[in-house]
């Protein structure tokens, strides 16, 4: 027996929709004569693909989209059985995986082998050996763009400077090599004028989670909403469509005084608890992860993972007027490319603009790029703010590594926790 | 009187504190959790409104000038009696059970041959369990299933051989029958087996009859019941009622030693470091991830590994001359690691050492990750009663934090019950 589908806004159905044309234009690619490029979200440059007619395919996205259709445990195992320890990332090794078991996309066809391995190096190193892994597999050129890492939470003209020095030698030259079209800046500008827009429209959902009740979740529910933009639409008009859309609809719940939907269909409107939350969630049981919060009514106002492929928030825009610049400081910003603390900076923050009870992170255990510090992160930001943190612990597509009764226990403990500190204890009282 | 009563499914034991509004504890239950979690709640219940009625006992008693310095013999006495009238009362049950239980083909035409013989065992059991329960003897078990089914056993197998017939056919309907019994909660009316109880003593003098009678019109009223423990969701109770394992035994560490800040659980399935305020509320808790490695569980492979009870080990481990190191805590590992130590001419008492101090070194772990021990440090869950893990977590609290008080009531089973009573007495009473 199937479960039932999740209840869809018409902003996800279109979605949807989007992603199926991308695969379908992915595993198309040797009738239309198309190039295909494999990239990774944090810090993509789709905009700058697209200037090249080349088709953006994202493993990380694959691996999630296994997550999710439950797939991503064989294909695991079967990167093991090939000698991928457990420890490993498991985006890595569902993609490993799911190569040897026939490389079928989401539609059912094979996907076709990348022309061109487009990799913007944005604070994981994880990265790095995983596409090496797939340039042993398909012999395709590889374009490194090395973002520098803001070591003391800043960036400076120099690193801006390196980056769009490596944009105009080796991506661009290496783009155009790939797939036979000259580059044009006119082009890139309107794709970035078109990635504003949505930009725009994206920022103002996600500061709606600063509404009571939140018309929003923001990391569950923001999930979807960062789909398009942090993958294979940004700078695209579908894009632009969908961001209006999506604005539409959040803003009628706010008209309405509405939550988000569930997947159960119901408005989540009796929300007891505001979380920001930190860190990427699980895919495998991603509904039932769901449902631990909104069945005890814990809405996420804010997220970091709703971040990592760019901190629009914060003001970043892409920029018709300086397009390479703007790509270069788009990848600076990327949330895993931020020191500790800034990071902790950003959360404090959140729990205050959004009025949020406190911070809980899901640390990942096979992700030691967003996991490494996080303990160090809760509790600064406990300090700082004086609102209680809590602590999971999930994987992202590894099925062995969710127990829903230890989540679940430790989230339900979190919620009473702040419950009990909301009441201001009780027990002075009833001593008395 | 008003009860409050706090009730904590775990995984093996389900235990129940009852207070009153005044935070007093007034009676302890406990019961194994069985598979039925509905019946392992009522029986945990009820045992300690059995508890209560003792203290409440206990209380007139102390006023009355004529049995001072005897008032622990009374107890013990009527307690005695008393669970004497509930192993009757179960009895019948038992009995009336595996005659309904005679039914199908196996039985065909033999069906009063093995009603009489159930009759003549379950007369015989009558009469032995006096014995049982005669002043000074020690019981072997509080479960009604150990104690009647050993019994059961001698007695049947003497009553079919006389009448000849197969001990089988009524071994069969015993073992049907028990699951049932057991499942259900021994009847009400505790009041009328103490009365019973009462009459059976040999102290009835009106001295004594009168406080207890009077004792016994209290009426127990059960005022909120708040449930914890692993099989918390499982509880018939309303979600109001339900509140999370960590929040209960911070609390309840918190109402036996005021002062503590920290606290350590190591129970069977995980392990828990929870730091609380000056009023007993959690500020923060770490916990094992998925795997219950390190924990009690982890304990009972081992025993299960060494051939040995769960009880035995701390024991063993406290003659070690020399410790083993053991590295992993994991228990499939652990098993491994321990094979190859034996097999390497190791001492077994100088493995268990070692695999204690494993143990402790993941709870440090846990611990410190939740921001490190402070004065008064609480230990509690069930390897808190295994001395050689109390002895390897003191060593190490010393070296990591120095002279930190160390807290280890006898009752620490019932810390999260006790959490829970404590919610129930705050959720009516403020
Ligand atoms: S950031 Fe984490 S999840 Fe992403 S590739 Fe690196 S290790 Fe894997």
């Amino acid at each position: 027996m199937s479960k039932p589908e999740a209840v869809k806004e018409p902003s996800m159905e279109m979605q949807k929709a989007m992603i199926a044309r991308n695969y379908d234009a992915i595993t198309s690619k040797h009738e239309t004569g198309r190039k295909v490029s494999s990239t990774f979200v944090p810090g993509n440059l789709n905009e700058l693909l697209m200037c090249f007619d080349i088709v953006n395919n994202l493993p990380e996205i694959n691996a999630i989209q296994a997550g999710m259709r439950k797939a991503s445990g064989g294909y695991i195992m079967e990167a093991e059985k090939s000698g991928h320890s457990e420890d490993v990332c498991t985006y890595v090794k569902a993609d490993i995986g799911q190569m040897s078991k026939g490389n079928i996309a989401p539609n059912g066809k094979p996907y076709p082998n990348p022309d061109v391995l487009m990799l913007s190096y944005t604070g994981c190193y994880t990265f790095m050996k995983w596409f090496e892994l797939l340039r042993e597999e398909y012999k395709c050129p590889t374009l490194m763009l090395h973002v520098p890492y803001e070591g003391d939470g800043h960036s400076t003209k120099n690193m801006r400077d390196y980056i769009v020095k490596q944009l105009k030698e080796v991506v661009i030259p290496g783009l155009e090599q790939v797939s036979g079209v000259k580059f044009d800046i006119d082009r890139l500008r309107q794709y970035l004028r078109n990635s504003a827009k949505a930009e725009d429209n994206l920022v103002w959902c996600l500061e709606q989670g600063k509404k009571k009740p939140s018309p929003i979740d923001a990391y569950f529910g923001g999930v979807y909403y960062i789909g398009p933009i942090f993958t294979a639409f940004r700078g695209t008009e579908d894009a632009v469509t969908y961001y209006e859309m999506l604005r539409k609809e959040v803003q009628n719940r706010v008209d309405a005084k509405q939550g988000p939907l569930t997947p159960e269909g119901t408005y989540f409107n009796d929300q007891k608890y505001r979380l920001i939350v930190e860190g990427p969630p699980n895919w495998t049981n991603f509904r039932e992860f769901w449902k631990m919060f909104y069945d005890e009514g814990a809405v996420v106002v804010a997220s970091s993972y709703t971040k990592v492929g760019g901190l629009y928030d914060q003001g970043f825009r892409h920029d018709p007027d300086n397009p390479l610049e703007s790509l270069a400081d788009y990848c600076l910003g990327c949330y895993t490319n931020l020191n500790l603390p800034t990071r902790v900076d950003l959360l404090a923050k959140y729990v205050e603009e959004y009025e949020a009870d406190g911070l809980l992170i899901n640390s990942i255990k096979s992700c030691n790029s967003f996991s490494a510090g996080q303990l160090m992160i809760m509790k600064e930001v406990e300090r700082r703010t004086g609102r209680p943190g809590a602590f999971i612990e999930t994987d992202l597509v590894d099925p062995r590594y969710f127990s829903a009764a230890n989540v679940k226990n430790r989230l339900e403990s979190y919620f009473q926790m702040i419950e009990q500190k909301r009441r201001g204890g009780g027990s002075k009282t009833v001593a008395a | 009187m008003r009860c409050f009563i706090g009730i904590d499914l775990g995984s093996t034991t389900t235990k129940a504190v009852v207070m009153d509004e005044n935070l007093q504890v007034m009676g302890r239950g406990i019961t194994n959790s069985r598979s039925n979690y509905d019946t392992a709640a009522a029986v945990s219940k009820q045992e300690a409104l059995i508890d209560t009625r003792l203290t409440l006992f206990r209380r007139a008693l102390s006023n009355v000038s004529e049995v001072s310095g005897q008032v622990d013999g009374i107890l013990s006495d009527l307690e005695r009696n008393f669970r004497h009238v509930q192993f009757l009362e179960q009895l019948d049950d038992l009995e009336q059970t595996c005659v309904a239980n005679i039914k199908g083909p196996r039985f065909a035409g033999r069906e009063k041959a093995v009603i009489e013989a159930l009759e003549g065992t379950f007369s015989r059991l009558r009469d032995s369990s006096a014995k049982q329960y005669a002043p000074g003897v020690k019981r072997k078990s509080d479960f009604f299933r150990d104690l009647a089914g050993a019994e059961f056993m001698s007695h049947g197998e003497a009553v079919c051989k006389e009448a000849g017939l197969g001990f089988d056919l009524i071994l069969n309907v015993y073992d049907k029958s028990i699951i049932e019994v057991e499942n259900r909660p021994p009847a009400g009316d505790m009041e009328g087996k103490f009365v019973r109880a009462l009459e059976k003593g040999t102290m009835t003098g009106s001295s004594i009859l009168k406080p207890v009678q009077e004792a016994l019109a209290i009426p127990l009223e059960e005022t909120y019941v708040v449930g914890t423990g692993y099989g918390r969701v499982r509880l018939p109770f309303p979600k109001e009622h339900i509140r999370s394992e960590i929040l209960c035994h911070g609390l309840g560490a918190h109402m036996m030693y005021p002062d503590t800040r920290t606290v350590l659980d190591i129970g069977g399935q995980d392990t828990k470091g929870i730091q609380v305020d000056p009023v007993g509320i959690v500020e923060n808790f770490q916990m094992n991830d998925r795997c219950a490695a390190g924990c009690g569980r982890y304990l009972g492979y081992i025993a299960d590994e060494m051939n040995m009870g769960l009880h035995e080990l701390g024991p063993l481990a406290m003659n070690s001359t020399k410790q083993v190191r053991i590295n992993s805590t994991c228990t499939v590992f652990a098993g491994a690691e321990l094979r190859d130590r034996l097999a390497l001419g190791e001492k077994r008492e100088d493995i268990l050492a070692g695999l204690h101090r494993a143990i402790i070194l993941r709870a440090m772990s846990i611990l410190s990750r939740a921001g490190g021990v402070k004065d008064q440090f609480t230990f509690t869950g069930g390897v808190a009663k295994n001395e050689a893990a109390v002895r390897e977590l003191r060593k190490l609290i010393k070296e990591n934090y120095g002279d930190v008080t160390i807290n280890i009531d006898p009752d620490s089973i019932y810390t999260g019950a006790l959490g829970g009573a404590t919610f129930a007495v705050r959720a009516v009473v403020n």
